[in-house]
């Protein structure tokens, strides 16, 4: 279940199609632009962030008669839910759009976490697929089942950590992204005031997030706290409300949702609360209050490793992207972001595309006093997988589970 | 003051009470009839779906829209009850199969979420979401203010549908006719009652109803198309029609009581007070089973019941 409905709601794409509709507000000319990434498809992808899987061969996945290449990509939810699946649907969409003829994809939407997983790969590889995408975590023990059964096919995995000769795994720096993102939520709070934060489930690559972003709450406004409600849910949007309100009427004075539905953004706009979103850019249906969110970008990662499989070099290994390949990035921004918060966010942008996770720079300080990054050093990548504290200024504790 | 915990528990139970009294209603006056419809939650379903729809396409005046959004969610939803209804007045099928049947062929992964692809809503939030007012400013109004004057139109509908039921149940020669379809249709049969044309008013009304509770959902809670969105809010309302003893009042109450339990574990988290969501969530259940155990007994028994024909297909050469 962990990734199942991680991104839900709204994706990049809806924002582009908001975008090129006109969508609802009309005021949005001068204040969304140019400073945020649009959201997909970048092109600056380079393996830097590739690490070859430890002792692993090259897979010969491609056909050998030098026809197209044929990828298909498991999603858990439908290709229109708005968020996770949306945006991996765009990723294919640009592979397909990138490589042309040189590859044919297919997708099975909708696809349960259980014993039909592997039903559905046994499908895809008798339909010829030999390059097999999954993009929910709870695919995984399926994905790896059907790579020991088919060790010529390769396999792409989305937010796993199992590694095989055969199988890859594939993810991002999204901490980075959101402490961008809290620097606009620090700036728009009075100084000493409490940010909200909605966040799904207690788990590292969340945590992390979340600290990312109250590390940049504090760039800005050094004495501000931040409250964390976990709702337990990677998508409700009725829950992701209820907790946004909650937050709210208890006074937080700007909220973050890291599940993005736009439900958190309906309880903000209600207040007119500063809100920061996920993975989709909501600038102008939620221009009023948007601030701006982080975003993910899966369609390059994926066209050079079908490239690379097309030219018999596919290898596993570990893909963790970052702003230097905008793998993350961050949304437009809304009307509430000032000019000065705007060039800090560009400058620390810049600093983080030349380091990555350099916000986490030492000393960090857990919720209990202790130093968890000693002074002037960076996590290690292990440090930051494994990430199960809270830093300083997030005043809820994390749940007992 | 309104910032005061209790305040904030009230308001958030009348604001997500709402839709659930909504659907509530309608089998309210379903199960009087002596229908049992289990499809509530495909119902609400299609409701919302079809008002996104009609929230993205339809052009003109915002509250012009907005108006079209909901009755073409109380159309989509009885028409899905027109469908149960054939199935169980017409062809006399098993209620109950009946009604999963609908809920899972309109529900989550059905009907609604095969719509929502066709007519690709799920992209963009809705252009005219049904918002909350604030008649003349008085949402800031100390205690009332959130409670009362910081609701949508639809909390104020639900209130006037609320009264106009009790009169029509228990107050108008229709309405007792309706209860005498829903006690014991051969009786009201004998009486020159046309048991199938009630049995279909008011299924389909019912319906009409459950569809508004899912346009709630998805105009003013989520103003934008989620697949499933109601999240088994069908199935709490289906409780409540027992929790409230089929009687409107009551179900306004209990819908209020639901609502402010799926928010009150959020409510104290953000307080810093640790609760088990879960536990939380499952009471609407936990006390309507309380309710029937109550009730299965003494004066109870006889006065707050549900109609003696519930769920029993009426087949006239049978009398």
């Amino acid at each position: 279940m962990k990734k199942m409905w991680k991104l839900a709601a709204i994706a990049a794409t809806a924002s582009l199609l908001v975008a090129a509709c006109g969508g609802s507000d009309s005021s949005s000319d001068t204040t969304t632009a140019p400073d945020g990434d649009s959201a997909v498809n970048g092109d600056a992808f380079t393996y830097t962030n590739f690490t070859p899987f430890e002792g692993g061969t090259v897979v010969n996945c491609a056909p050998a008669d030098g026809s197209a290449i044929k990828a298909a990509w498991v999603y858990v939810g439908p290709i229109n839910d708005g968020g996770w699946t949306q945006t991996h649907n765009v990723g294919r969409e640009f592979v397909q759009e990138t490589l042309g003829d040189k590859v044919i994809t297919t997708y099975k939407e909708n696809v349960p976490e259980g014993p039909q997983v592997e039903a559905v790969i046994d499908d895809l590889v008798k339909d010829g697929n030999t390059i097999i995408f999954g993009t929910s975590f709870g695919f995984q023990d399926a994905f790896l089942a059907a790579a020991e059964k088919y060790p010529e096919v390769c396999f792409e995995f989305a937010t796993g950590y199992t590694q095989k000769n055969n199988v890859s795994q594939f993810y991002g720096a999204s901490e980075d992204t959101k402490y961008l993102s809290g620097i606009a939520a620090g700036a728009e709070a009075p100084a000493g005031a409490t940010v909200g934060v909605v966040a799904p489930f207690a788990i590292p690559e969340v945590i992390r997030g979340i600290n990312g972003f109250t590390l940049g709450v504090q760039k800005t406004n050094p004495t501000a706290t931040v409250k964390v409600v976990w709702t337990n849910t990677w998508f409700d949007p009725a829950i992701e409300r209820k907790a946004a309100e909650s937050l709210i009427s208890s006074g937080v004075k700007a909220i973050a949702s890291f599940q993005d539905s736009p439900a958190t953004g309906e309880a903000a706009k209600v207040k007119g609360i500063g809100w920061v979103g996920y993975d989709s850019d909501q600038s102008v249906a939620f221009n009023d209050i948007w601030l701006t969110a982080s975003t993910y970008d899966w369609g390059p990662y994926e066209v050079a490793k079908i490239q690379a499989a097309i030219d018999g070099k596919w290898i596993s290994g570990d893909y963790y992207g970052n702003l230097s390949d905008k793998f993350v990035s961050i949304a437009n921004y809304g009307k509430k972001v000032t000019e000065a918060t705007k060039a800090l966010i560009a400058s620390e942008r810049e600093r983080l595309t030349a380091t990555p996770s350099a916000e986490f720079t030492g000393p960090i300080t857990a919720q209990d006093g202790t130093i968890k990054v000693a002074e002037g050093k960076l996590p290690t990548y292990g440090d930051l997988m494994g990430m199960n504290y809270q830093v300083k200024g997030i005043t809820t504790d994390l749940p007992q589970s | 003051m309104n910032n005061n915990i209790l305040v904030i528990i009230l308001a958030s139970g009348v604001f997500y009470g709402t839709p659930i009294f909504f659907a509530a209603l309608g089998e309210l006056f379903t199960e009087r009839s002596g229908v049992l419809n289990l499809g509530v939650e495909g119902m609400m379903l299609m409701g919302g779906v079809s008002a996104v729809w009609a929230s993205q396409h339809i052009p003109g005046s915002s509250w012009f829209v907005v108006l079209c959004s909901i009755l073409i969610g109380a159309f989509a939803g009885s028409l899905v009850a027109a469908l149960h209804a054939f199935l169980c007045i017409t062809l006399r099928t098993n209620q109950t199969v009946a009604g999963l049947s609908i809920t899972i062929f309109a529900g989550g992964l059905g009907l609604s979420s095969y719509f929502a692809n066709v007519w690709d809503v799920a992209s963009e939030t809705v252009k005219h979401p049904i918002r909350i007012l604030n008649p003349g400013g008085l949402s800031d109004a100390p205690i009332v203010g959130p409670i009362i004057f910081h609701q949508t139109i639809l909390t104020y509908l639900s209130w006037v549908l609320c009264v106009l039921s009790l009169i029509y149940l228990f107050r108008t020669r229709t309405g007792l006719k309706l209860r005498a379809v829903g006690e014991s249709p051969q009786t009201a049969d004998a009486m020159g009652i046309n048991v199938v044309k009630y049995r279909y008013i008011h299924t389909i009304l019912g319906g009409a109803l459950a569809g508004i509770g899912g346009t709630y959902y998805s105009l003013t809670i989520v103003p934008q198309w989620v697949d499933g969105v109601t999240k088994g809010a069908g199935w709490i309302a289906i409780a409540l029609v027992i929790f409230g003893f089929w009687r409107p009042d009551l179900t306004l109450l209990g819908a209020y009581l639901f609502g402010a339990l799926q928010s009150l574990g959020l409510i104290l988290k953000s307080r810093n007070i640790e609760i088990n969501g879960s536990i939380l969530d499952a009471m609407p259940f936990v006390m309507t089973v309380v309710v029937l155990v109550l009730v299965s007994g003494g004066w109870a028994h006889k006065r707050l019941q549900a109609p003696a024909s519930l769920g029993v297909p009426y087949e006239r050469e049978e009398r």
